[in-house]
């Protein structure tokens, strides 16, 4: 289950960068590092938010969730099932339209990129991909 | 498998690490503490935030709290129509004072913020940005965050505002203002003067257009 190895360590990087966002926006962290990205006007605009709370928090809680289950999906009970490949589809596939909405109104609305909010699409999607790969992965095969 | 939860165990520690790490940087936060009573003084004589003709023939002054529910509805309901319909055709010049209010959290910073701004030419910018996005900061951490994002937004030189807020230049000049205000019966935001007229409940456009007519019209006199 090697789709689930991957799953699991893209989604630890998403979890940090997620977690960088949310410390940004509670203040605990300065400046935000951002090189030549708008971050700030992005992360500051009131698309940053989604029924009062960051949209940051929701990564954060997507990407546990993600690593959760790609890691449960590894311990040898789960590991000739195909259950969590199809609930890590599901949560990829919602975190990823989730991402093309942020995607769009950066591009249409705000006029302005953030470059950890890129980082955060290309994880989500590759996570997406990978699971849908594992989709077709034998479970005999590992 | 083993090696597998190494290198993820390894992966955590260093995004910890890292997270840990900006922690650690902070960033420029307003200092806190006694202000230098010099700077208090040399500030009494700022007439404020001048909108308008300097030379038109009424002053409105507006003492306000950037942190204020009801300033923010002022400047919804009213400030607009008379900066376009008093301040626009040369009636009247609208003053904004600072009254950073204590009891609020990220007064004083926004207020901060402004005046860094106004360094830059675009303190009208940052207080419109201010009121327009005031249900997101009030009463939350990280609100200076916010407003250096405002900033950056606005097109300021970051490296200048970093340095404006970050040694608290004009700390001075807000205690001035609040002083000043509070010497002139200011005990409340909003508050408007015009003339020898203080409106601490906030004012309507009419009041003040009246208020301004009668007083264009006795300078005429």
């Amino acid at each position: 289950m090697k789709h689930r190895m991957v799953i699991a360590t893209l989604s630890l990087v998403g979890l940090f960068v997620a977690l960088y966002l949310s410390l940004w926006k509670l203040g605990l962290v300065g400046s935000m590092v951002c090189g030549l990205g708008s971050c700030e006007v992005v992360q500051t605009s009131r698309y940053a938010y989604l029924f009062g709370i960051p949209v940051a928090f929701y990564g954060v809680v997507g990407y546990l969730a993600m690593l959760g289950v790609s890691l449960v999906g590894l311990q040898p009970k789960f590991v000739a099932t195909l259950g969590p490949t199809k609930l890590l589809v599901g949560l990829g596939g919602s975190g990823t339209a989730f991402c093309l909405y942020l995607t769009y109104i950066e591009a249409f609305v705000l006029d302005a990129w953030c470059r950890w909010c890129i980082v955060i699409a290309i994880l989500t999607v590759s996570i997406l991909a990978t699971a849908v790969v594992g989709l077709r992965e034998r479970p005999s095969e590992n | 498998m083993k090696g597998f939860y190494i290198g993820l165990g390894a992966l955590a520690v260093g995004g910890v690490g890292v997270l840990v790490v900006a922690m650690s940087r902070g960033g420029a936060t307003l200092p806190s503490g006694p202000i230098n009573v010099e700077a208090i003084e040399m500030a009494r004589s700022w007439p404020g935030y001048v909108l308008g003709d300097p030379e038109a023939p009424v002053e409105i002054i507006e003492y306000a709290d950037f942190e204020c529910a009801g300033c923010r509805v002022q400047w919804v309901l009213t400030v607009q129509d008379i900066k376009q319909r008093l301040v626009a055709t040369g009636q009247a010049r609208l003053t904004f004072r600072d009254f950073p209010l204590t009891s609020h959290m990220n007064s004083a910073p926004a207020h901060h913020a402004a005046a860094c701004a106004a360094d830059q030419g675009m303190f009208q910018q940052m207080h419109d940005k201010l009121f327009d996005t005031q249900p997101q900061w009030t009463g939350r951490t990280g609100a200076e965050s916010m407003f250096r994002g405002y900033a950056r937004e606005l097109g300021l030189d970051l490296e200048e505002y970093d340095a404006c807020t970050g040694e608290g230049r004009h700390r001075g000049r807000l205690q001035a203002s609040y002083e000043g205000g509070l010497a002139l019966g200011v005990n409340s935001t909003p508050t408007f003067i015009v003339g020898d007229h203080l409106y601490t409940d906030g004012v309507t456009y009419d009041l003040i257009k009246a208020l301004v007519d009668s007083i264009a019209a006795i300078g005429e006199q």
